[in-house]
């Protein structure tokens, strides 16, 4: 199984995030994250999916997505010059023994501790998945009481997303 | 032009007709009065057809849009009268029908709040339609159903639901007529893709046209034709395929299938290339699909780029207007003779009819389907739209029936919703003017049958040939072959009089169970003032043939009950 980063340009109208999370539940594609955000035109909102499958499923889901009224351009992102980052809000007991654990944890990831009372400490992470699941794991022995995931979102660093309409003798079929 | 204003109702009202909609299929409630009201004030420009229920309702505005190629609109209340909507408009989905559903719901204020027959009709059918709209704007209200409309009958044709609250009628607003929407153009497949479809044809040795729905929407019938002779191919085609192309031609070979004509079937199976003209490869159509032409090169052709590669892996691909690519093609193709392939396909043909002379020579005295619709065939107007139920007399429908023209076949293909056929007969004989034919069966007649209320009132000529065998047949026929014999629930033995329930309803009506008396009796509702009912008594098991067994190759077809029973 690959895995495939997607962003999704959509118009902000009634139902648009239903629309899309109902097809992808009834042509049950297999995806990590959906997240849904607000861009630079309030008109649009940019919605990041990361999709597990084969390319049949990555190019289906493409085809789909852009036979949804709302959607206005699909695009899979490349891998290789792709920012994936997702957030994350974590929750751990305090203790003397956790207090030093955790804000070595969060300094070495670069995370920030947000809160600290007499029960619980809550620190931010950012990264890409696999580095908020390690963190995760470090966290585990401590007792964490709460996690908030944002799922992931992605960039490409050069290229600015756009439909592509250009059709050569070297397209797939 | 001076703008008026109006309230949502009226806008709802004036929009349609401005679409060009003369006929509207619906029944009214509590949250629709205000656009029954206009309706009535407008009864001079626009006609509404009160159906006995508004799953019929949707089903004639499905059957009206099959006949023409126009949008059906169908209007419904709150609650349960747009989820009595639901099956007609996913019956028109998986077919690719242009439909408009018109909704009320309650007003704004009560949205959300388990109101008295509320329900979220935009979410119910979020599944099930191109697109839906909920509108809490009247501003916004003429332009919704203008996008409504144009969506519908764009690209890949489909169902637009448009929910309009009650305040949202009741609200004044200025409204501006306009002219009738155009569909966005479907857009014209690039020049190489062209020239290696012309290509792929001319090295062709065994070139096999299969042709489906999205021929008959892009009413490509005649290029097809062209095609075919230029290049010396055959056709055949799926179940939504059928009328796209006159099915007399020397070249057509019928449908193919899990229960298509053993030629078409065959010579799908032969073929070194095959052109799928508008069809999504679907699993009744295409069997095993590891196994499906395996051998042989696929060239698909469609509007909608989601098609491709989703059911079966092709070579070569032509999204976009499929009139255009066609002719193209037709230019730039050699004029061939390929006796080696007409020789083959010939052998299908005399095996074919070798297979139907033995079932008729077994058959008796015994009044069977063929001899049915060899009279249908023989009465019929070429005008005549025939609109099916589900079952096995569909398929018998669909292997011989015999058509002219295009869009005279109205059958739930995608969907296989029994219970659509009387619906989708009246609302076809409303767009055509002609008479209708409906062919049901028992099981699905039962279904919808209050609709013959509709007919009566309306006094539409629809001809209903009930083919009845006291079972539900296709699941039966399942039953025998697959799991058995134990006929779980699908022996109906029900003690409806058919006769005596059309004479109730007010239509005319008569029993036969002889080809001589079919005849007469078909002859006669062909000549009769409105609808007509006529039962005719089929035996309980005969088998609708050939049949590939489920998850089996097109070759595995069985043609015979002898060969069923091993």
């Amino acid at each position: 199984m690959k895995k495939f980063v997607i962003g999704v340009y959509v118009e902000n109208k009634y139902g648009v995030l239903a629309r899309i999370s109902g097809m992808i539940m009834r042509k049950a594609f297999n995806i990590d994250s959906i997240a849904s955000g607000m861009t630079n035109d309030d008109a649009f909102s940019r919605i990041t999916i990361t999709l597990r499958g084969e390319d049949y499923h990555c190019d289906q889901l493409i085809q789909q997505l852009k036979k949804l009224h709302n959607v206005k351009s699909v695009d899979v992102l490349n891998k290789d010059d792709c920012v994936e980052r997702e957030m994350m809000l974590i929750k751990v007991k305090n203790s003397p023994y956790n207090r030093t654990e955790v804000m070595a944890a969060a300094e070495i990831y670069r995370g920030k501790i947000f809160d600290y009372s007499v029960d619980s400490l809550c620190v931010e992470v950012t990264g890409e998945p696999a580095k908020i699941n390690a963190f995760i794991d470090i966290m585990k022995p401590l007792g964490i009481l709460e996690i908030v995931r944002t799922g992931t979102v992605a960039m490409e660093r050069s290229r600015v997303l756009a439909d592509p309409t250009e059709d050569t003798p070297h397209s797939k079929i | 032009m001076d703008n008026k204003m109006m309230s949502g109702a009226q806008i709802v009202i004036e929009t349609l007709i401005e679409q060009g909609v003369t006929d509207v299929f619906g029944y009214p409630g509590g949250q629709v009065l205000n656009i029954y009201d206009e309706l009535y004030k407008a009864s001079d420009r626009i006609n509404h057809y009160l159906t006995a229920h508004e799953q019929g309702a949707s089903h004639a505005a499905d059957g009206y849009a099959r006949a023409t190629g126009k949008v059906g609109v169908v209007i419904a209340t709150s609650g349960p009268g747009a989820t009595n909507l639901v099956t007609g408009i996913a019956t028109a989905m998986l077919d690719s029908i242009p439909m408009v559903a018109i909704t009320g719901n309650v007003p704004t204020s009560l949205i959300g709040k388990d109101s008295f027959q509320e329900i979220n009709i935009t979410g119910i059918t979020l599944p099930i339609t191109k697109h839906n709209y909920f509108v809490t704007d009247v501003r916004e209200l003429a332009d919704t159903i203008r996008e409504a409309f144009q969506l519908a009958k764009s690209g890949r044709p489909g169902p637009v639901l448009v929910d309009v609250p009650k305040d949202v009628q009741v609200a004044l607003c200025e409204f501006e007529k306009q002219g009738i929407v155009a569909p966005f153009p479907n857009k014209k497949v690039s020049d190489w893709r062209i020239e290696k479809a012309i290509e792929m044809i001319n090295n062709s040795q065994r070139p096999y046209f299969y042709i489906g729905g999205g021929a008959v929407a892009a009413n490509v019938g005649r290029e097809i034709m062209e095609l075919a002779e230029k290049c010396d191919a055959y056709m055949g085609c799926t179940l939504m395929g059928l009328s796209a192309t006159p099915t007399d031609h020397e070249r057509f070979l019928g449908m193919e299938g899990m229960h298509g004509h053993f030629a078409s079937t065959m010579a799908n199976s032969k073929a070194d290339l095959i052109i799928g003209i508008g069809v999504r490869f679907s699993d009744r159509a295409t069997g095993n699909t590891s196994t499906y032409c395996k051998d042989a090169k696929i060239i698909q052709l469609d509007c909608d780029r989601s098609e491709i590669n989703k059911n079966i892996n092709v070579d070569l691909a032509l999204v976009g207007d499929l009139k255009y690519s066609l002719s193209e093609i037709l230019k730039g193709v050699k004029s061939r003779n390929l006796p080696q392939w007409d020789a083959q396909v010939k052998e299908c043909l005399a095996k074919e009819q070798a297979i139907a002379d033995r079932a008729a020579a077994l058959a008796g005295d015994r009044l069977t389907p063929a001899q049915v619709f060899d009279i249908i065939n023989e009465l019929k107007s070429e005008d005549s739209v025939v609109a099916t139920d589900v079952g096995q007399h569909q398929m018998w429908s669909a292997q011989y029936l015999r058509f002219d023209k295009p869009r005279k076949f109205a059958s739930s293909g995608g969907l296989g919703t029994m219970g659509y056929g009387l619906g989708a007969a009246l609302g076809a004989q409303v767009a055509s003017g002609e008479r209708s034919i409906l062919i049901t069966g028992d099981g699905s007649f039962g279904m919808n049958l209050n609709e013959l209320a509709t007919a009566t009132s309306y006094n539409i000529p629809t001809t209903i040939v009930l083919m009845n065998n006291g079972v539900l047949g296709m699941v039966r026929q399942w039953q025998t072959l697959f799991y058995g014999k134990r006929y779980s629930n699908t022996i109906l033995d029900r003690k409806t009089d058919f006769v005596k329930l059309a004479d109730a309803f007010g239509l005319q009506g008569e029993r036969v169970s002889t080809a001589e008396d079919f005849r007469a009796a078909f002859a006669r509702s062909l000549k009769a003032d409105g609808p007509y009912l006529i039962e005719v008594a089929i035996d309980a098991d005969e088998f609708v043939l050939p049949i590939v067994p489920p998850g089996g190759s097109m070759s595995d077809l069985i043609t015979s009950k002898e060969d069923a029973a091993k």
